[in-house]
């Protein structure tokens, strides 16, 4: 099964002493502890970002979620809005699933790892952003099937549990897999990722259907309560995920040298096109289906877009959020993005900040304003709540960088890929 | 990879050092300044997550590891309850004892509300923010009352924050508190089933099981669910002292608390402290399954309405006028 690879000879001497999973994981883990000195001033300021998060954190829980700015009219704030981002990032990874596997473009099949190593480290933040939410951290044991009281199939968020922690499992199995495979110069053997791709590609879809299921299936919050939500979810998450693939391929050649190839980047790109306007145009459909009825129910959506009754916190934050969806769809839309790629930096950027105040603070929020009594009581993260976010996004990067350090160094020390792909252009 | 291959690797491995890649590395400098980095990183951590220290202290092995309500035997809840009592007593000097009443077989509780008579003057609340042992920080009560403009039912014109005297002329008062719905979407939507739906038809909350999610905060329509933003703080001679474990006990921090119709009293045989307090006779409570309790002549007699019909909670709470 092995293929003959005569250039490492080591590596295929049965004696190497890599030779088990958990030991290539662990030497990996070592190597992406190398690098040079703009390596190390990144992650010591990683580090510090998450320290102070950590340390927020542990205030919260000693203190209570007092020392955050959420109320009981505005229950989730921050952290839930985050948690809802990261989901569509964690699913947009598949928008290079889907191309590499099921089109079997290969170019993109030299790159796929990148976009789930994201969908790793994404997962990762989510599952951090629900711990620091909860207020009884310690008793997340409750959660866990067999030993606590799983309410499942009726909580929306027991399926989201498991369908996030599952997303994880199978990443993480992908991508050690094929990188292992890479490692010891083998042909990867289909039986034992393939059917776990196909399989994650339609879970990629569940994570963030489940996660708009979980606000959409709420009767009694009018401004989530309808059947858009999960549509509208993928769309912007298809929009956000690739948008951020880019600019991490960017990085990766600054920081690294490493080399992405021109075709996977415009087949990004032309994704990105498609789904700036499918959410753009969904945006639209409620924006006029809340607007043109008027009524009670769409007070919500006033307070959001206009402001209610004087309040208007987030008036600000939605219409840049508007203005950066057009800005960076009509951008995408044009043919400087392949031209230049400060363009297609900048576009990727708005895309990115455009979605996470779409669906961070302009879903999560208005649909606690006004409350299910009419109340009408604002919200504004605490410096805590910033803190606490900043240190678990640090967490996330830190994890990222790790992880596609460990993609470098196998690609590096085996550059002939498999997939029967020479690849001339990979990192050397 | 076999496991002949393992054992193979194992015995002639030549460099076993070279296993270990960050603690066999050759002594350069750079591996000196990583291993410094890394201890002083840790050192870092342990700093900033100190203040967790104090969690000990506060939980117990005991409640970390209490299971679930409805998975505790009678000794089980006996020794719970004993837990809870000597903590109360240690923590603020009171003596309390904690009392666990369960469902009266047969019996399902109704609330209805007069809303003619009530005149939005608090007795309600205040007596449920005693009763109950809120949080006296802040003006916790599981009651809200809405002032509403004559002539509308449109929640929006209302405030629940009015600071003036009352009744006036052109306004009425409504109530609201948990409505003990029959299809409640607080206890749907709980992923660890911490809130559940006796007998009787009160929904209830383990407070030592809920893990702090406010998805049910979320859920309710009723805005009947607070969360315990902090440890809730009582002067210790205002400490009720007559406690329901499923009721008016103390809530432990970063936990749901709700309504619960006074059960510890309620599944006694005695009214709710609101309903004792309303100085205007508007609030009545009784068996449903009885036909000859006040709710169920309030039901026959009166046209009775409830909140948010059309979203299909069926609540056990009813508001009517006199007409």
């Amino acid at each position: 099964m092995s293929t003959a690879s005569d250039h490492y000879p080591t590596l295929d001497d049965a004696a190497h002493p890599i030779r088990s999973y958990p030991k290539f994981l662990w030497w990996c883990l070592g190597q992406a502890t190398n690098g040079g000195l703009l390596f190390y001033l990144w992650m010591f300021v990683l580090t510090a970002i998450a320290l102070v998060g950590a340390n927020a954190w542990s205030v919260q829980v000693a203190e209570g979620m007092i020392v955050t700015n959420m109320t009981d009219h505005v229950s989730w704030g921050l952290y839930i809005a985050n948690f809802t981002f990261m989901v569509g990032v964690a699913a947009g990874g598949v928008m290079m699933v889907i191309p590499a596997y099921l089109y079997h473009d290969k170019k993109m099949h030299d790159v796929v790892v990148i976009g789930e190593m994201l969908a790793i480290a994404a997962i990762l933040m989510c599952l951090l952003f629900v711990l620091v939410d909860l207020g009884r951290p310690e008793r997340f044991w409750h959660l866990i099937p067999g030993i606590g009281r799983f309410n499942w199939p009726m909580s929306m968020l027991t399926w989201d549990v498991i369908v996030l922690n599952g997303y994880l499992l199978l990443n993480l199995h992908i991508c050690g897999y094929l990188l292992y495979m890479q490692f010891l110069g083998r042909r990867p053997n289909q039986a034992w990722y393939l059917p776990f791709v196909w399989v994650s590609i339609f879970w990629a879809i569940s994570i963030h259907t489940v996660t708009a299921f979980l606000y959409c299936g709420l009767g009694g919050r009018p401004f989530w309560n309808t059947a858009l939500l999960a549509p509208r979810f993928l769309a912007s998450a298809f929009v956000a995920g690739p948008a951020f693939i880019l600019i991490l391929f960017s990085c990766i050649h600054r920081a690294a040298g490493v080399k992405i190839d021109d075709g996977p980047k415009r087949l990004l790109i032309n994704i990105i096109r498609v789904t700036a306007l499918v959410n753009l145009l969904m945006v639209i459909s409620e924006v006029f289906t809340e607007f043109y009825t008027g009524g009670g129910h769409t007070a919500s959506a006033r307070y959001l877009f206009l402001g209610l009754h004087g309040h208007n916190a987030l008036v600000p934050w939605i219409w840049t959020a508007v203005a950066f969806d057009v800005l960076s769809t009509g951008l995408f839309l044009s043919p400087l993005v392949f031209r230049y790629s400060k363009v297609l930096i900048a576009a990727c950027a708005m895309a990115f900040v455009g979605a996470w105040i779409e669906k961070g603070m302009g879903l999560i929020v208005p649909g606690f304003i006004p409350s299910t009594l009419h109340e009408i009581v604002e919200y504004t993260p605490s410096l805590t709540e910033w803190k606490v976010s900043a240190g678990i996004w640090a967490v996330g990067l830190m994890t990222l960088t790790i992880l596609l350090k460990m993609w470098i160094t196998v690609f590096s020390t085996r550059p002939s890929l498999s997939h029967e792909s020479p690849a001339s252009d990979q990192p050397a | 990879m076999t496991a002949d291959d393992n054992a193979d690797l194992h015995q002639s491995s030549p460099e076993p050092s070279r296993l270990l890649p960050i603690l066999n590395q050759p002594a350069t400098r750079r591996t000196a300044l990583k291993a410094a980095g890394a201890a002083l990183g840790l050192a870092a951590f342990g700093k900033a997550v100190s203040p967790l220290w104090s969690i000990p202290e506060n939980v117990s092995v005991d409640e970390f590891l209490q299971q679930h309500y409805k998975e505790l035997s009678d000794t089980d809840k006996q020794k719970v309850f004993a837990r809870l009592e000597s903590e109360t007593q240690q923590k603020l000097g009171v003596e309390i004892t904690i009392s666990d009443p369960p469902p009266i077989p047969g019996v399902r509780y109704g609330y209805a509300i007069n809303l003619s008579k009530c005149n939005g003057n608090g007795a309600c609340m205040e007596a449920c923010n005693k009763e109950n042992n809120h949080h006296r920080g802040v003006q916790q009560s599981y009651i809200r009352v809405l002032e509403l403009p004559k002539g509308t039912m449109d929640m929006e014109a209302g405030n629940t924050t009015y600071d003036h005297t009352v009744p006036q002329d052109d306004k009425y008062y409504m109530p609201v508190q948990c409505q003990q719905c029959d299809n409640p979407p607080c206890v749907t939507v709980c992923p660890v089933e911490a809130t559940w739906k006796e007998e009787d038809g009160i929904v209830v909350v383990d407070y030592n099981w809920c893990i702090g999610c406010r998805y049910c905060e979320a859920a309710c329509p009723y805005h009947a669910r607070r969360f315990n933003w902090e440890e809730p703080e009582i002067p210790s001679d205002e400490i009720n002292p007559d406690q329901g474990y499923l009721s008016n006990r103390v809530r432990p921090q970063g936990t749901m608390e709700k309504c619960h119709f006074c059960l510890h009293r309620t599944r006694e045989g005695r009214l709710p402290a609101c309903l004792e307090a309303c100085p205007t006779g508007a609030r009545v409570f009784g068996d449903l399954n009885d036909p000859e309790s006040n709710i169920n002549w309030v039901l026959q007699n009166k046209r009775v309405f409830v909140l948010k019909e059309e979203l299909g909670t069926q609540p056990s709470f009813f508001y009517f006028f006199d007409s």
